[in-house]
């Protein structure tokens, strides 16, 4: 390969507090009538003042404790300015120079090697109302609903870590994962609560780190399948730029699925002067050390440490590890199973086969129903010890050699005389109890 | 009932000398027979003023005691008022009506207040003389070719000339106690983060200060206890209990140290302005308080830090005015608010925030430090608020730059974030001179208790403006 | 000192005739001139004033109160169509 494709991401995930990020309205306005969850601060009404929710800050600081960052002990908010017709204040409350959180990383496993990705910043921000697209008697209007003006949003950013959209791919997904871990958010692409950007750039220069002077900001992308496309058309687009000599332009550009391509987004870039200063109708966070610590102690197992834990507690593979830590409720569930099964001698190996085998559902069926289903399995495996021993009597009668090698010395003809037993038997059997009877038989 | 104040009204009321329909009735017709000239109302809220006194009257024959049941007040069309036009006096806001009331409309409200109306300003606030009103200038009623002073140009209008017993205002860098001292008005601007700033229009949000205008200081201090507090919709209000403020008006100022900053007595300032200020200090020194004279050295910088950190905030606050979900274009906004977010949206820019606003920042702090070790040495400030008296309408309009400099004994008091008491101290040519007594954050009880004791030993305050 | 009318008045989303634009160079740069002095101060080691209270930590709980009836959220908008605010297609997103 002669190029190296360098792309950075940023993240924003809507958290799923009771209230928004700066008022007191429902976040719960999916699919909701329009412009019914709003009030003078979300809609931006002359006189109203913000007051920021607790719970979003320190659901922000966890995610940012899950990434392994490091959190500022004197953070602020500050005003980011610029005009759009769904951003209600002409500013966003965002932050700018002092995060909450910084210099994190996280280990993403592309196919059995890990690669470690650096996280620059996760910090606090306010959603923007949502505008729709239509057109009214011949005219293109956007109608403009601020149901959503004012949700928390976490924004995460990377380095320019990754090389390709399979690493991508396979971020996002962790990136996913821990935050519904935490409970901080449900993190549904489909319906916005996980929304990213990749900066996408190609160096031709494989001796040199240096980045491109470069670099392509991609949006609109709703789904793990369109971040993979879009990926990859900029690949191919970029790489043509290059080849003729030529830079690719600075700029935005998002994801048209119909095109399935990338179309270049006419947005000015002077008007991306954004005069941050800090907001000054909310004073600072001040953290302590202690503080940050107890906030430390209220993480809850990740699913890094669970697939290793239950890899070394369970006896289970890596594989079935990571399919039952996928999503905390199935983790949880399969927990309380073994907990259940100790009691009647149920191993965790089994539950894991069976939940993972005939893909039992947790709502479905409870734990205890498992354990019941897996003990009445084994009962009808049983076979009573007098059919054994009839059995056994028969196969030493069609095979008369087996008792005379086992008395001259030869020990392996047991094994023979086992699996006979076990082909006609064709249930699951004791194999330990199934030798205990032919050596019996054969005295 | 003429020339009543807040206190006399309520004894009147409670006593049944009057009622609230009769206070209430006199008022809106002072208001339809003579504010025609003066121009101090934006809006008269005649039917809902009569109803509110209805109800006022039956609470008040229930014995019901509410701290200002049945006053009528004036409010600053700055503030939001739940189903009644809140314009700011400008063009962009024509015909807006919230949804919702201010926190202080609301105590207010609580309170058994009645609301006449809402009171003419320089538009956003953007000004000293009520000029920049879209809707015409407020004349002073004391000589109507003149300015009242502004921002808060109809509140402090409508209080002299007995269209409301009280009114509200907003001083963010001085137009409270400018237009107090133009009208022979009690102005108070409290402590920054005294009174909550929720539903007012935001000017520059780190440095507006919510008071009001009354008669006297006792009457100030009557109105602050109502306003004043903690809010839960305001994260710029510190925890600091309300006091009754009309507690200790009457207690000695024997032993007070009073400082007089030199850098407010400079070769600019009118000379009956500095007798009269002078005058006033030989009081207080006769009724045993020690006169101290004082620096505050970074005076000279504060009108440049001022006029760098407001427009800054003021360009971010009026960025919500986009004509979409209320209001009218952008383009209907009059010259200096343009000038305003011009200036502001240009300091905050890329390659200048750090030389303008950062540095501004800085020397906010300095002029902090000054009063800080100023109140280390000494319990309260007298001083000047304007360096002239009432200028006539048209003179300055011209020159932005002559207007920003008449704020400079003020502006120093919203940097710093203490508040500041504007009271009557005397005439000149028949024009009001006021004196601003100022104190450390949450001073406000020692303010009251100075300026009430040179208010009753003098008759300032019984005058009356002739209209 | 001269400011870019045309450049900030962008920025700030405000449209100027030209006679504004002569007008507010003038005038701007007469008040930009006044607070120049203050680059002669030495503020070396002052930190900044952005918060004049000294509060810190102001944050309240995750609590819901009622919103706004949607009758009175879109009772100011000039165009209003099903609920939602009304305005020109803007291009692209």
């Amino acid at each position: 390969m002669n190029n190296r494709m360098i792309i950075g991401l940023e993240v924003h995930v809507e958290l799923k507090t009771k209230s928004k990020m700066f008022c007191r309205c429902s976040t719960e306005y999916f699919g909701k009538e329009p412009n019914t969850h709003t009030c003078p601060i979300c809609l931006g009404l002359p006189g109203a003042l913000p007051y920021p929710n607790r719970q979003a800050i320190e659901w922000c600081i966890l995610i940012g404790l899950a990434l392994n960052c490091e959190i500022l002990n004197h953070s602020k908010f500050d005003r980011k300015n610029y005009f759009y017709p769904d951003l209600p204040k002409g500013y966003q409350i965002s932050q700018y120079d002092l995060p909450f959180c910084i210099n994190g990383k996280i280990n993403v496993d592309f196919n059995d090697k890990q690669k470690s990705i650096r996280i620059r910043r996760v910090h606090m921000e306010e959603d923007t109302g949502k505008l729709i697209h239509q057109t009214i008697n011949g005219k293109g209007v956007s109608l403009i609903d601020f149901n959503r003006s004012g949700v928390p949003l976490v924004e995460i950013v990377t380095e320019p870590d990754f090389e390709n959209a399979f690493e991508v791919k396979q971020y996002l997904q962790k990136l996913q994962q821990i935050v519904r871990y935490l409970g901080v958010s449900d993190a549904d692409m489909e319906k916005g609560q996980m929304r990213l950007e990749p900066n996408i750039s190609i160096s031709l220069n494989l001796k040199s780190n240096d980045l491109p002077k470069y670099k392509v900001e991609v949006k609109n992308i709703n789904s793990f399948s369109f971040v993979e496309k879009a990926i990859n058309y900029e690949l191919k687009r970029q790489l043509e730029i290059l080849e003729k000599g030529q830079t690719p332009l600075q700029e935005t550009r998002g994801w048209d699925e119909n095109k399935q391509a990338t179309v270049s987004q006419r947005i000015k870039e002077e008007a991306n002067d954004y005069r941050y200063f800090p907001e000054p109708d909310i004073p600072p966070i001040e953290l302590t050390d202690a503080e940050i610590k107890s906030i430390k102690n209220t993480l809850p197992e990740l699913p890094d440490q669970k697939t290793d834990r239950f890899q070394k507690e369970y006896l289970l593979t890596a594989y079935d590890a990571q399919i039952l830590t996928r999503e905390r409720a199935l983790t949880d569930y399969f927990e309380e199973a073994c907990e259940l099964g100790k009691n009647e001698n149920i191993t965790p190996k089994q539950i894991a086969n069976l939940i993972i085998n005939k893909k039992i559902n947790p709502d479905e069926v409870l734990p205890a129903e498992l354990i019941k289903q897996i003990i009445l399995t084994h009962k009808n495996n049983d076979i009573g010890e007098e059919e054994l021993r009839q059995v056994i009597q028969k196969i030493l009668k069609t095979y008369p050699n087996i008792a005379v090698e086992y008395a001259s010395g030869k020990e392996n003809i047991l094994q023979f005389a086992i699996g006979q037993v076990m082909y006609i038997i064709k249930k699951k059997i004791d194999i330990n109890l199934v030798r205990k009877l032919i050596l019996e038989e054969l005295k | 009932m003429k020339n009543l104040t807040l206190k006399s009204a309520k004894e009147k009321l409670i006593k049944k000398e009057i009622s609230a329909k009769e206070l209430t009735k006199f008022y809106l017709e002072r208001i339809k027979k003579l504010d025609k000239e003066i121009n101090s109302f934006n809006i008269v809220c005649e039917k809902e003023a009569l109803e509110q006194a209805e109800k006022a009257d039956k609470l008040l024959s229930e014995k019901q005691d509410l701290p200002l049941l049945g006053i009528p007040i004036a409010i600053k069309d700055l503030f939001s008022t739940k189903g009644v036009q809140t314009t700011a006096s400008s063009n962009v806001l024509k015909g807006y009506i919230p949804p919702y009331d201010a926190t202080v409309i609301q105590k207010l409200k609580d309170a058994g207040a009645i609301i006449l109306g809402k009171t003419n300003c320089d538009a956003w606030a953007h000004g000293s003389s009520g000029e920049n009103s879209d809707f015409g200038p407020t004349k002073n009623p004391w000589d109507q070719t003149r300015t009242p002073g502004g921002s808060s140009s109809g509140s402090a209008s409508a209080v002299t000339a007995d269209f409301a017993l009280a009114s509200t205002g907003t001083d963010t860098g001085g137009s409270i106690r400018l237009p107090a001292s133009f009208t022979n008005t009690v102005g108070l601007k409290p402590t920054y983060g005294r009174v909550s700033r929720y539903g007012v229009i935001a000017m520059a949000s780190s440095l507006d200060s919510i008071g009001h205008f009354t008669k006297t200081v006792e009457d100030s201090a009557l109105f602050l206890n109502i306003t004043a507090g903690k809010d839960q919709m305001d994260a710029t209000t510190p925890d600091v209990p309300v006091p009754d403020y009309t507690k200790s008006l009457n207690q000695d100022i024997k032993g007070l140290r009073i400082g007089v900053p030199k850098e407010f007595f400079i070769d600019g300032l009118d000379l009956k302005i500095r007798q009269a200020i002078k005058n006033a200090l030989k009081f207080y020194e006769e009724e045993g308080a020690e006169i101290i004279e004082v620096s505050l050295p970074n005076t000279e910088h504060a009108i440049a830090t001022y006029y760098i950190i407001q427009p800054a905030e003021v360009s971010s606050n009026l960025a919500r005015y986009d004509g979409i979900r209320y209001g009218n274009s952008r383009e209907s906004f009059g010259a200096e608010a343009k000038r305003r977010i011009m200036l502001g949206t240009f300091t905050l820019s890329v390659g200048y925030y750090d030389a303008y606003y950062k540095k501004a920042m800085r020397i906010r702090t300095l002029i902090k430090q000054d009063y800080e070790k100023v109140f280390e040495k000494v319990d309260a400030i007298v001083a000047p608020v304007s360096p002239s008296m009432p200028w006539k309408l048209g003179e300055k309009i011209n020159d932005p730059l002559t207007m920003y400099l008449s704020d400079i004994f003020t502006v120093t008091g919203n940097l710093a974030g203490i508040p500041g008491l504007s009271v009557p101290a005397g005439f000149s040519e028949g024009l009001p001179i006021g004196m601003q007594i100022s104190g450390p954050q949450f001073s406000e009880e020692l303010l009251f208790r100075l300026g009430h004791k040179f208010e009753i030993n003098h008759d300032f305050y019984t005058k009356q403006p002739e209209l | 000192m001269v400011i870019d009318v045309l450049h900030i008045s962008k920025l700030a989303n405000l449209t100027l005739n030209d006679k504004e634009i002569k007008l507010f160079e003038k005038q701007l740069s007469s008040v930009l001139d006044y607070i120049q002095k203050l680059q002669q101060v030495n503020t070396d080691n002052i930190g900044e004033t952005s918060q004049i209270t000294g509060l810190v930590n102001i944050t309240r709980k995750d609590e819901n109160t009622p919103s706004l009836q949607q009758p009175d959220a879109i009772a100011n908008g000039k165009k209003i169509h099903n609920g939602l605010f009304e305005v020109n297609a803007i291009l692209e997103q």
